[in-house]
């Protein structure tokens, strides 16, 4: 099977920081992968060298086969490839449904966007509620679902998520992965990065875990979630 | 009373014309976190092609009619939109990476370029100025009202709301908003930012030309050195305001020109400019995001 991404050798510097050092890993199409590091480690990093929001200092990133070098941001939504990015980078000053509508940017299809916002808000209940509200005065768990149902605005067909469990309370957090899976099962390729490894782990088809830059250690979901190493290290046992 | 009125008039009137350049600051600073010094010479080159278009290039200034005044504004306005768009694209883009203070100089050097180069072209000294046909004034109960500051407020206002139009209700506008939140999550959403900041700077420069039409009909001159205090006076209105907000520019700017007037018509005109200047201070003292502007600090 094509890998729908791969990295290969990828080196991201900030200035004098070396932040990423020879990372390469596969995201087949229909799977969920996951990516698991400590603090620092470079996930969020990893995500910004795949969305082109930072150009990699050397290595190569595909999508769909094809070098993503040179490529802006922009341009790869229209390619199906959608980043919520870490902190949900919803605009607080925008209502809810602003926030939907920018999701669905390059989209022409109102009957089409119409409907999906309302398949958003069958997944998220309490965004319909919340509609006409300015983003910023939701919780911050209304905010990450609001970043997941913006994100599926574009129809993506690789979609990053970068913490979506981050400052959840313990059952926001297990219906947010369970709507992951939902989504995954719809056909949408997912690339997650998680402190949550336990719950990321579980779902996810192929895991990758990240060390200060690199990557240490990978294999399916499951059986990482059984090593004693990263139990250890991940998983506080 | 009457008297009250008409300076009430007068100011709305002044205060048309900042909120239309006040709205351009306000813009660009949105998207950008940019003072564009440049833009009160937009303004004045607004004028500038009004005035070259009807008297030097076309007989409008001799046979003035209502269809030629809107046509030459329109030329103007286009011409204005294009030299906005340039001055980002040369001036500004290059140093979208750097610190900030680099663009700000960078500004102040693109100002003096237009103002000095514009003496050097259209020559120094002021030029009489007139598109619009002689309209008899409008009276209403004991006032009377002059055609240019009915026509004023009624194209500013016509402006100004689809302005608000484009910016609150269109596909661009949501975006051009996006971008001025968060300019690397606008990118994820598929908007092209280079693009929107491109746009907001035409938009400004459009706007700023029709104020500067409005302006030379107003006080019937043109010169290079003109769209320095209406510029200065725009760009404090935008900052009581609230700089980077819409409706604020509008706020900011008709309030300063009912001050400006109500303080020339009761006091002394002489007194104005330090009214208009100690407002500012007293907004930056005590509410330091303008009146409309967000309390909330600059997002990081
Ligand atoms: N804009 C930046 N400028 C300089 N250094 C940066 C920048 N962004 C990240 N870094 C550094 O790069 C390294 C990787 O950061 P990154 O944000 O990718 O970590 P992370 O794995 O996402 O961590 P976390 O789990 O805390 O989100 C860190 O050492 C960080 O300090
Ligand atoms: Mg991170």
């Amino acid at each position: 099977m094509a890998a729908l991404l791969s990295l290969e050798n990828v080196d991201v510097h900030y200035g004098a920081i070396h932040a990423l050092r020879g990372v390469s890993f596969e995201v087949n199409e229909g799977q969920i992968v996951t990516l698991i590091g400590a603090n620092g480690a470079g996930k969020t990093t990893t995500l910004r060298a795949v969305s082109c929001m930072l150009q990699p200092t050397s290595g190569t990133v595909r999508y769909q086969g094809q070098s993503l070098a040179g490529q802006k941001a922009h341009q790869l939504v229209a390619r199906g490839l959608c980043h919520a990015p870490e902190g949900r980078g919803i605009f607080p000053q925008l209502t809810v449904h602003e926030n939907l509508l920018l999701g669905a940017f390059l989209r022409r299809d109102k009957a089409g966007i119409a409907a999906d916002a309302e398949k958003g808000f069958a997944l998220f209940p309490r965004l319909k509620e919340r509609e006409k509200q300015l983003a910023g005065t939701l919780s911050g768990g209304e905010q990450q679902m609001l970043a997941i149902a913006r994100a599926l605005m574009a129809r993506p067909k690789l979609l990053l998520l970068d913490e979506p469990s981050l400052g959840l309370a313990p059952q926001v957090t297990e219906t947010i992965f369970r709507i992951i899976e939902d989504i995954n099962k719809q056909g949408v390729t997912i690339l997650l990065v998680e402190q949550n490894a336990h719950l990321a782990l579980g779902i996810a088809h192929q895991g990758y875990v990240l060390e200060t830059g690199t990557v240490v250690k990978s294999g399916p979901g499951a059986e990482l979630l059984k090593s004693p190493e990263i139990r250890e290290a991940y998983l506080g046992e | 009373m009457t008297e009250f009125l008409q300076h009430i008039i007068n100011g709305l009137s002044v205060g048309a014309i900042y909120a239309l350049i006040a709205l351009g600051y306000t813009m660009v600073y949105g998207v950008l976190k940019l003072i564009n010094f440049a833009h009160g010479d937009v303004f004045m080159v607004g004028a500038m092609m009004a005035f070259y278009t009807s008297s030097k290039w076309s007989s409008e200034a001799q046979h003035p009619t209502i269809g030629g005044a809107v046509l030459i504004a329109v030329i103007s306005m286009a011409i204005c939109g294009l030299i906005g768009f340039v001055i980002e694209r040369v001036a500004y883009r290059p140093l979208r990476s750097a610190p900030r203070i680099n663009s700000l100089i960078t500004a102040i050097g693109v100002s003096f370029f237009i103002e000095y180069g514009g003496q050097v072209v259209f020559g120094p000294t002021p030029n009489a100025f007139g598109i619009l046909p002689p309209l008899p004034p409008v009276q209403v109960g004991g006032l009377s009202i002059g055609a240019v500051d009915i026509i004023t407020m009624a194209v500013a206002l016509a402006l100004m709301f689809g302005l608000q139009r484009i910016v609150f209700h269109t596909r661009l506008g949501t975006a051009m908003r996006a971008v001025s939140h968060n300019p690397d999550v606008a990118a994820l959403m598929g908007v092209n930012v280079d693009f929107i900041i491109s746009f907001t700077f035409v938009l400004g420069s459009v706007l700023a030309a029709a104020a500067g039409i409005l302006f030379a009909s107003k006080y019937p001159s043109v010169q290079p050195l003109m769209g320095l205090m209406p510029g200065l006076k725009a760009f404090v209105a935008a900052v009581i305001g609230g700089i980077g907000n819409v409706p604020g520019a509008m706020v900011g700017g008709l309030l300063l020109g009912l001050i400006e007037q109500l303080v020339s018509g009761y006091f002394s005109s002489q007194w104005k400019d330090a009214v208009a200047f100690a407002l500012l201070i007293l907004i930056l003292l005590v509410k330091p995001s303008g009146l409309l502007g967000r309390a909330t600090a600059e997002k990081v």
